[in-house]
């Protein structure tokens, strides 16, 4: 069935139906009461499915994708680790997952507990006072954090305060995040060992009044310590500025060092990496924000606060504001409490050790093939760029794609931007000795045959459910939807 | 040992033995030691699966499941069971973004299907893959706005739930952008002082249809006004209602966004939810946001992938229209099936079912002579009134017989002070709206 090949829309049989409604009970009333000008002119083209199509449909679908459950899954700076299935067990309790945001709170104690006791075990793992789990997603905590900053500086009157340095290592969203804030970007290059180069910064900040603050993630996005983060701190500090740390890399972390204790001043933290809640295909994820105690009065509204073991909602006039709807993405918070609970302290100090010593066992048994930018012990994640043997023109994109002929998800690629053929490896602690001596196998494998058989990868994938696409083709027609699909075709045809 | 990791005592020293060192802390060695810590965190201990499943019972006992005759942003309409079958499947729950279509095709079809549900919805030429919720989207659509005429003024109505709002300010204030309101006149859109406050700097004027006190708002005049002053309309509507009221296309809107949640999803405590984005092409370099396209394969099969990424942050950084860097893909999943098994007579029986509970609770709650209605507008699902009772004896009665409703608004500020709400969705039985009005008219 992984051939199926069929859009909902084309299954759609007028009058099937795959819903179970009740029966009308008031028929005095009839929405087509209203005004006719109130109404839509035209039905919405959506499909007309039986309930046993929808079910094959998706079912059908799904099986063209590739999941944690499906096989080793190393995307670099994603921390692919196992999603629990207690977690979603829990997530479907009725009296979670049916409660009203806005509904009393005497009757969500318990749903309060699970943010206030979650925000607090964050807390404490990363070395800060206090978390918002408002925040929707990583690059939203980005822009909750430097919200939270430039409001510090709003609030004792430097309102000149808006540069923020930024390494050139960084995620795309670091930098969109500041503009997005209404601030401005001062990057700063690595040195040659992949860190951020004191002199630059110093240089970057001599003379100035207006920095307000750093971004730094650490590990940084090359699985790389930056081993001077006190000073760099220090520095920022005595510029007037705020530290931002990304948490993308938190992983590396746990167990081992906390971010507040580094110098860090705000952060955020992605459960959908860190604290093992699903991707989802590219989201709901969530991103808390943690701040010292300085800067908690800044946390957006609304905030979860607890006297006397009763947790209540205060809406804080000092802070930056409203950022979110309600609580954030809740059911994504309960999953990861769950699973802090399940790992409990005895646990997680060992997830910083055990993803570090998995990295490194495969930077170690891959760097006779693969050019190693940067030498040295890795964090978490290790980048290479691409292939020793540059003969034959195999780029890391051909390597990429023929890891999935032989099961295994792609690594993140092309990413960091500082290596032109980067491949970005992170098994992640859920991952057995096994799994990584298989996967160093075929990417040994895979290197030779792009000595010897250098074809079998620039064809690759070819047993995937489709082959490789042209994205240009979806540039160029930007075709987003079934009914430009429809207009496209039948242009095509005529 | 521990279920999550597959670490045994000989696994970890064959790795170290490769590696030629003796520890794993070796690994370390570049941590500054002032920061390295010498404890255990200060959290609780583990728990087994058994004792975390009565931990959690425990606690979800302290949480109590209430029939729900409010909504206020989170309805609480039918989900068919066929979505939570589907959406845990871990092909769909697991995956990433969809980066490497060859092994993606699940998500980027589904988000393809999902674009085109919201384009037949709204009416406007092109979605996005999803923002993170109503309120988000409806605050990105006034930055779209404010790019595309490169002006820095939103004006907003009034009548935009008090939540979007303050969402919006948030995002407005730190970019450096300006609001004004537009008032309300009658639980309404005033178009005078729309007309009024129009000037060079607006870049867009927000309105919500069905709008926070569930009216359904007459936009006469509005759109023809707005592109004379050549600034974009925004409208934000409950996607559920466009099942059969007029579309934002229809009304003449530039932007459509707004929530999600009624399609299949559950109220949750607030999320995860989904915002949508949906415009004309001609702007769709300018929207935020993920975008699917359909291609083909080298042997010419069908396939979708992420498209037009040139727009996003991973490439153009401090540029990108946005930085936002995901969508709700789990939730446009949900978005997807749920259209598909309402079709298109589904979707405009809830709504028909949902409009005559609500019109039924209405009529019996004005004849108790204990309600009136201080504007007599038209609406769906959604109502406002002004009452003789307190509101706090409202929600502590309706508390005391399991019921959410009847809402005061003043906690949304002192301007709401005098009204109340309620929502009845089609889930709502007539055992269940009776036994509200029961209650509700013997207070006194």
């Amino acid at each position: 069935m992984i051939r199926y090949n069929k859009l909902i829309f084309e299954l759609s049989t007028e009058d099937r139906v795959g819903y179970s409604l009740p029966n009308s009970k008031f028929s005095d009333y009839n929405i087509n009461d209203l005004k006719t000008d109130y109404l839509r002119t035209e039905e919405p083209d959506l499909p007309e499915v039986s309930e046993l199509e929808v079910l094959r449909h998706f079912t059908n679908i799904s099986n063209k994708n590739f999941g944690v459950e499906n096989g080793f899954y190393p995307l670099g700076s994603c921390t692919m680790k196992y999603n629990p299935k207690i977690n979603e067990e829990i997530v479907n309790f009725n009296n979670f997952k049916r409660l009203h945001p806005l509904q009393p709170v005497s009757t969500t104690q318990g749903a309060f507990k699970v943010y206030y006791d979650l925000q607090k075990i964050l807390a404490e793992i990363s070395g800060f006072h206090e978390f918002s789990l408002n925040p929707y997603a990583g690059a939203h905590g980005e822009l909750i954090g430097l919200m939270i900053i430039k409001k510090y500086h709003e609030s004792r009157g430097d309102f000149h305060k808006n540069k923020i340095i930024i390494p050139d290592s960084a995620h795309g969203t670091n930098p969109a995040s500041v503009v997005v804030c209404g601030m401005e970007v001062i990057e700063i290059e690595s040195n040659k060992r992949g860190r951020v180069d004191i002199d630059s910064l110093k240089e970057a900040i001599s003379g100035r009044d207006d920095i307000a603050g750093m971004m730094l993630t650490n590990p940084n996005t090359l699985g790389i310590f930056e081993e001077n983060i006190c000073e760099i701190a220090k520095l920022i500090h005595k510029a007037g500025g705020k530290m931002y740390n990304d948490g993308a890399n938190l992983n590396a972390l746990l167990g081992k060092v906390r971010p507040g204790d580094m110098g860090f001043d705000v952060m955020h933290i992605n459960l959908h990496k860190t604290f093992s809640t699903p991707h989802g295909g590219g989201g709901p994820g969530s991103g808390p924000v943690g701040v010292t105690e300085e800067l908690a009065k800044f946390l957006p509204n609304p905030q979860v606060k607890k006297m006397d073991d009763y947790y209540y909602v205060e809406n804080n006039g000092d802070a930056i504001g409203q950022i979110s709807a309600f609580y954030g993405n809740y059911l994504v918070s309960l999953r990861a409490l769950v699973y802090l609970l399940t790992l409990g302290k005895e646990n997680i100090k060992l997830i910083g050790r055990y993803a570090t010593l998995n990295a490194n066992y495969v930077r170690n048994a891959l760097k006779s093939t693969y050019e190693l930018p940067i030498q040295g012990n890795c964090m978490h994640e290790t980048v290479f760029n691409g292939l020793i043997n540059k003969e034959n023109d195999i780029k890391t994109l051909d390597i990429a794609k023929r890891l999935l002929d032989y099961g295994m998800h792609a690594p993140t690629i092309y990413f960091p931007l500082l290596f032109p053929q980067a491949i970005m490896i992170e098994p992640t602690e859920t991952e057995s000795l096994q799994t990584l001596d298989e996967f160093i196998e075929i990417m040994h494998k895979i290197a030779i045959e792009a000595k010897e058989n250098p074809d079998k990868l620039k064809d690759a994938p070819t047993k995937t459910p489709i082959r490789r696409t042209d994205e240009v083709f979806a540039a160029k027609q930007m075709i987003f939807s079934y009914k430009d699909y429809l207009e496209y075709i039948e242009k095509r045809d005529e | 040992m521990f279920k999550y990791f597959a670490h045994t005592k000989a696994d970890i020293d064959k790795m170290l033995k490769s590696l030629n060192i003796n520890s794993i802390d070796e690994l370390f060695s570049e941590l500054p030691k002032e920061v390295i810590l010498d404890s255990d965190y200060d959290i609780p201990s583990f728990k087994s699966e058994s004792e975390l499943r009565h931990y959690f019972e425990d606690l979800a006992k302290q949480n109590k499941e209430l029939t729900l005759f409010s909504g206020l942003g989170a309805y609480d309409h039918y989900q068919p069971a066929v979505i939570d079958a589907l959406t845990s499947r871990q092909e769909f729950m697991t995956s990433y973004t969809p980066y490497q279509p060859e092994v993606a095709q699940g998500t980027l079809q589904y988000i393809f299907e999902y674009q085109s549900m919201i384009q037949t919805l709204t009416g406007m030429d092109v979605s996005n893959a999803s923002m993170y919720d109503g309120t988000t989207a409806t605050a990105e659509a006034c930055f779209m706005a404010s790019a595309i005429r490169k002006r820095n003024k939103i004006l907003i109505s009034k009548t935009l739930h008090p939540n979007t709002i303050e969402v919006i300010k948030t995002y407005l204030k730190f970019k450096g952008l300006e609001w004004e309101f537009i008032d309300s006149e009658a639980g309404v859109t005033s178009f005078d002082d729309l007309k009024n406050k129009l000037d060079k700097d607006i870049a867009g004027v927000v309105v919500q249809n069905p709008n926070f006190f569930g009216y359904i708002e007459n936009y006469d005049g509005f759109s023809e006004t707005i592109k004379d002053n050549k600034s974009l309309f925004i409208v934000n509507s409950d996607i559920s209602t466009l099942g059969v009221l007029k579309t934002p296309y229809e009304i003449g809107a530039d932007i459509a966004c707004g929530e999600c949640q009624s399609l299949g999803m559950p109220v949750g405590f607030g999320g995860p939810y989904l915002g949508y984005l949906a415009t004309n092409k001609k702007y769709v370099r300018k929207m935020p946001g993920r975008i699917c396209g359909y291609t083909h394969d080298l042997e010419g099969n069908r396939a979708f992938v992420l498209t037009l990424q040139a727009r996003e942050q991973h490439i153009r950084r401090s540029k990108a229209n946005s930085n936002i860097c995901s969508n709700q893909s789990l939730m446009a999943l949900f978005v997807t099936i749920y259209l598909s098994v309402m079709g298109k007579k589904g979707l405009k029986k809830v709504n028909n079912l949902s409009y005559q509970n609500a019109h039924y609770l209405y009529d019996k709650l004005i004849k108790t002579n204990k309600f009136s209605d201080p504007f007599k507008q038209p609406f769906l699902k959604e109502f406002v009134l002004e009452t003789t009772l307190s509101h706090d004896l409202i929600k502590e009665v309706l508390l005391k017989n399991n019921i959410f409703g009847g809402v005061s608004l003043s906690i949304f500020g002192e301007e709401y002070d005098n009204l109340i709400n309620f929502s009845v969705t089609e889930k709502r039985t007539k055992a269940e709206i009776d036994k509200l009005i029961s209650v509700l008219e013997a207070l006194s």
